[in-house]
């Protein structure tokens, strides 16, 4: 059904912290790995000179103009948030997206679904796209076979993009749970939702990279300045004749 | 928006159809014998043409049915339904029009109400997109609408087309005027979307790849200024001004459907506009709504 859930009893999600994510793009490999298993995640001429592909999570990378300090370059990961008034399940006619009453799980039921490409349309963020050889939408599972997969290592029990990343920049957990970790991040550190405006209510949030302070001059700056005299001065000048 | 030839051709096929199907149930003209199977016909074609190209659309078309199953939420859902009942509905007025059965007008009145509530479902579906703010007007619906009703009248031969076709160059007027600053009027930046604004403006150092995906595809397309007004003017002419002068020519039937011809090319022309100009929220990401 693509009626929402009035409420879900867990609230799974990722927070993302924008402070220690370094643009490593490791998340998104895992994520295509782990997920490309099964039905998969296709790719189009990927070896050629025009590849493209389907993939669940990308990271974007953003320089910031900061006012009275140096400016900043930011990394930014971007995947399903798994909002609680998720436009892309209501717009749906098939009922193959839904949200999951029990954790707040935005899923497509690919065997439902007949490719209509709305709930892409619908999603102010860019999280779903459609394989274009199966016709069919993709989005992030929270990787729901991995969290709730008996069979692997207990610690092997979260979605492949926050079992690999190398600084520790993806958190996932029960939003639900105050006392959770990602509860206890989001109230620390500021997490915040993107686009507010867009009524979509988002379970992720973003933590804001921290205050990098004043910009200092580097230690090495008076080298930059540095003019030769005598011997290497002549050298330096005939070498720039040349 | 990928302005998809596809979507283009159901949406604005389907429009005439069904405001032309919304005449001819209404009574507004009532054809007999052969005129009315053909003019009929006429109707349901468009109708069904237009049904057909939006299966061109759908990746993965064998699952159809099951978008009859969420009319509760979707409004594209509601449109299967309202387009299969209506065109159940009058079957059989077209029946009794073509074999002079007289079948009570009743059932072809509500057939014409459920026409226009098809075209208005169509609309829907693209209104209720947020992350389309140029889309999300109540214009939208009411353009969706003098298209249809305006088609309807002109194929029907009412005394008023004229004036109906030129209610449609005033409709696209106003729409684009309240679509051209629809964007900034939602105020999302790419400070909003990242939420980097809390720290400065962010503008993009590299982008997340290298190659084209799904997203620039389906929701970037960008259209040259220069382009799309050329191309207004064009909608402008072939679909409101031209029509309405023929039809106050005394040109009889060639002239109906020179004038028909004109304005569904202005109309798709307008169709096309509607999709490529419609700037889609995602396209901060890629910094391509700056
Ligand atoms: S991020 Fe997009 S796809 Fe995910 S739940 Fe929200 S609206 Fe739906
Ligand atoms: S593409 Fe599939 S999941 Fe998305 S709205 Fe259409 S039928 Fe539903
Ligand atoms: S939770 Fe799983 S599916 Fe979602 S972005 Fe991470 S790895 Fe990909």
């Amino acid at each position: 059904m693509t009626a929402l859930p009035q409420t879900t009893e867990k609230k799974l999600g990722l927070v993302i912290d924008l402070d220690t994510c370094v643009g490593c793009q490791a998340c998104v490999t895992a994520c295509k790995g782990w997920n490309d298993q099964s039905h998969g995640l296709s790719d189009q001429d990927a070896y050629g000179a025009n590849p493209s592909g389907t993939f669940l999570n990308r990271v974007h990378s953003y320089q910031v103009a900061v006012p009275d300090a140096p400016p900043q370059i930011v990394n930014f990961p971007r995947s399903c948030l798994h909002c609680e008034v998720a436009p892309c399940v209501t717009v749906c006619p098939t009922g193959a997206s839904y949200k999951r009453a029990e954790d707040g799980i935005v899923l497509v039921n690919e065997d439902a679904c007949i490719g209509c490409g709305l709930c892409a349309w619908a999603c102010p963020y860019g999280a779903r796209e459609m394989d274009a050889d199966q016709g069919v939408m993709k989005k992030c599972t929270l990787c729901v076979d991995r969290i709730e997969n008996e069979t692997l290592p207990e610690e092997d029990r979260e979605p492949a993009c926050v079992r690999t990343c190398p600084t520790n920049a993806r958190h996932f957990g029960d939003f639900n749970d105050p006392e959770s970790k990602v509860s206890r991040l989001v109230a620390d550190r500021g997490g915040y939702d993107l686009m507010p405006d867009m009524g979509t209510k988002p379970t992720n949030k973003y933590l804001p990279p921290r205050n990098k302070g004043p910009g200092t001059a580097s230690p090495l700056a008076p080298l930059l300045d540095i003019k030769a005299t005598g011997v290497a001065g002549w050298l330096d000048r005939m070498l720039g004749k040349i | 928006m990928h302005p998809a030839p596809s979507v283009i051709l159901f949406s604005t096929l389907s429009g005439l159809g069904f405001g032309f199907l919304a005449f001819l149930g209404a009574g507004l003209l009532i054809p007999s014998g052969w005129a009315a199977f053909f003019l009929w016909g006429l109707g349901y074609g468009l109708a069904l043409s237009g049904l057909l190209a939006a299966t061109f659309h759908l990746g993965n078309p064998k699952n159809a049915l099951k978008a009859f199953s969420q009319w509760r939420t979707s409004w594209l859902s509601r449109e299967a339904w309202a387009s299969v009942a209506t065109l159940l509905i009058l079957a059989p007025v077209a029946l009794s029009d073509w074999l002079g059965l007289g079948l009570p007008r009743i059932i072809g009145v509500v057939g014409a109400m459920l026409a226009l509530l098809t075209v208005f479902t169509t609309a829907m579906i693209y209104t209720q997109i947020k992350a389309v703010p140029r889309w999300q007007q109540t214009l939208t619906p009411v353009m969706f609408l003098t298209f249809a009703i305006a088609g309807g009248a002109l194929l029907s031969g009412q005394a008023w087309a004229p004036l109906a076709m030129l209610a449609v160059g005033g409709i696209l007027l106003a729409l684009w005027r309240q679509g051209d600053g629809a964007f900034a009027k939602a105020s999302q930046t790419m400070g909003t979307a990242t939420g980097l604004d809390r720290l400065g403006t962010p503008t993009v150092f590299e982008p997340a790849h290298t190659a084209g995906n799904y997203l620039m595809r389906e929701m970037i397309h960008v259209v040259g200024r220069k382009h799309a007004k050329k191309l207004r003017v064009l909608a402008l002419i072939l679909a409101s001004a031209m029509p309405a002068l023929i039809l106050l020519l005394p040109l009889g039937l060639p002239g109906l459907a020179v004038a028909a011809l004109l304005h569904l090319a202005g109309a798709l022309a307008a169709r096309w506009l509607f999709f490529a100009e419609a700037e889609h929220v995602v396209g901060l990401y890629y910094g391509a709504r700056d």
